[in-house]
């Protein structure tokens, strides 16, 4: 049983960063405001929204099934609490600030509502840090580490956050200009009225 | 069709010092909003004060809704129709 509970473990840590990674790559996409081909702009955010959430249901699966492993001996201060483990503590406690931090953007992002905009984006930024957190993780702590298939993983997997990063910092990305926008057309001021205010 | 014929359901209100012309609602309410030459929504037919106030009918408040919760910039909010 707790060989079982040990590969589930592991896959769902797996694939939880493969899906983290497509979770990234839309969520940049979102933010640029365009359509996909063959999606349109609020696709793109349903679809950002799902995998993250799928991507958040593995990690939970990937925490709950080592709970209990008899050698990452975790227990629940470890799942909140950094650096206190018993079996590696400092790579365990890099999964436990990532995890720290992808509760705190998933709990803002269901509150978006009521929190705002600003806190929102404020703590979805902590996305960046956390996902080099959670690969430096997954390579330190994972049974599988350093095996040739995971390291190919991961390194396609950051050739895919870096370029999506770096697409997302350079001009091309940003959403349709507003700057442009003529805000003191007397045509807006006449039909548009509280637009010339912003 | 126009939201005159029907007593309208509700009221999509449109917060324009937050909106970002993202389109997502154009999309959702193809029927009832278009983008402005600058890809902001606007409500054809629909007087000064009915544009940032665009009334919606029963069957529209689905997608209404919709564009509600996938504003990108939380720039609309559902109120009651104007009675």
């Amino acid at each position: 049983m707790s060989e079982v509970l040990w590969a589930i473990g592991r896959t769902s840590g797996i694939v939880s960063l493969i899906l983290f990674t497509a979770s990234i790559v839309l969520g940049i996409l979102t933010r640029r405001g365009r359509p996909l081909p063959g999606l349109p702009r609020f696709g793109v955010v349903m679809v950002h929204r799902s995998v993250s959430l799928l991507a958040a249901v593995f990690l939970v699966l990937h925490v709950v099934t080592l709970l209990g492993d008899s050698y990452a001996k975790l227990n629940l201060v470890d799942v909140i609490v950094p650096f206190l483990g018993s079996f590696q503590p400092f790579w365990q406690g890099l999964g436990t600030v990532a995890f720290d931090l992808v509760l705190a953007v998933i709990i803002t992002s269901l509150l978006r509502h009521r929190i705002g905009d600003r806190a929102f984006r404020f703590v979805h930024w902590f996305v960046y840090a956390l996902w080099p957190v959670a690969v430096l993780h997954s390579i330190g702590n994972g049974t599988d580490g350093s095996s040739p298939g995971f390291v190919l993983l991961v390194a396609a997997c950051s050739i895919a956050v870096v370029s999506a990063v770096i697409w997302r910092f350079s001009a091309r990305s940003t959403p349709p200009p507003t700057a442009g926008r003529p805000s003191s057309d007397p045509r807006l001021v006449q039909n548009r009225p509280g637009r010339s205010a912003r | 069709m126009s939201a005159r014929e029907q007593a309208p359901a509700a009221r999509l209100h449109i917060d324009w010092t937050r909106c970002d012309a993202r389109g997502s609602c154009i999309e959702l309410l193809a029927g009832r909003l278009v983008a402005d030459e600058w890809g902001y929504p606007s409500a054809p037919g629909m007087n000064a004060a009915e544009q940032s106030d665009v009334p919606l009918r029963a069957d529209e408040l689905d997608a209404g809704r919709d564009a509600v919760e996938l504003c990108p910039r939380l720039a609309l909010t559902l109120r009651a129709p104007r009675s």
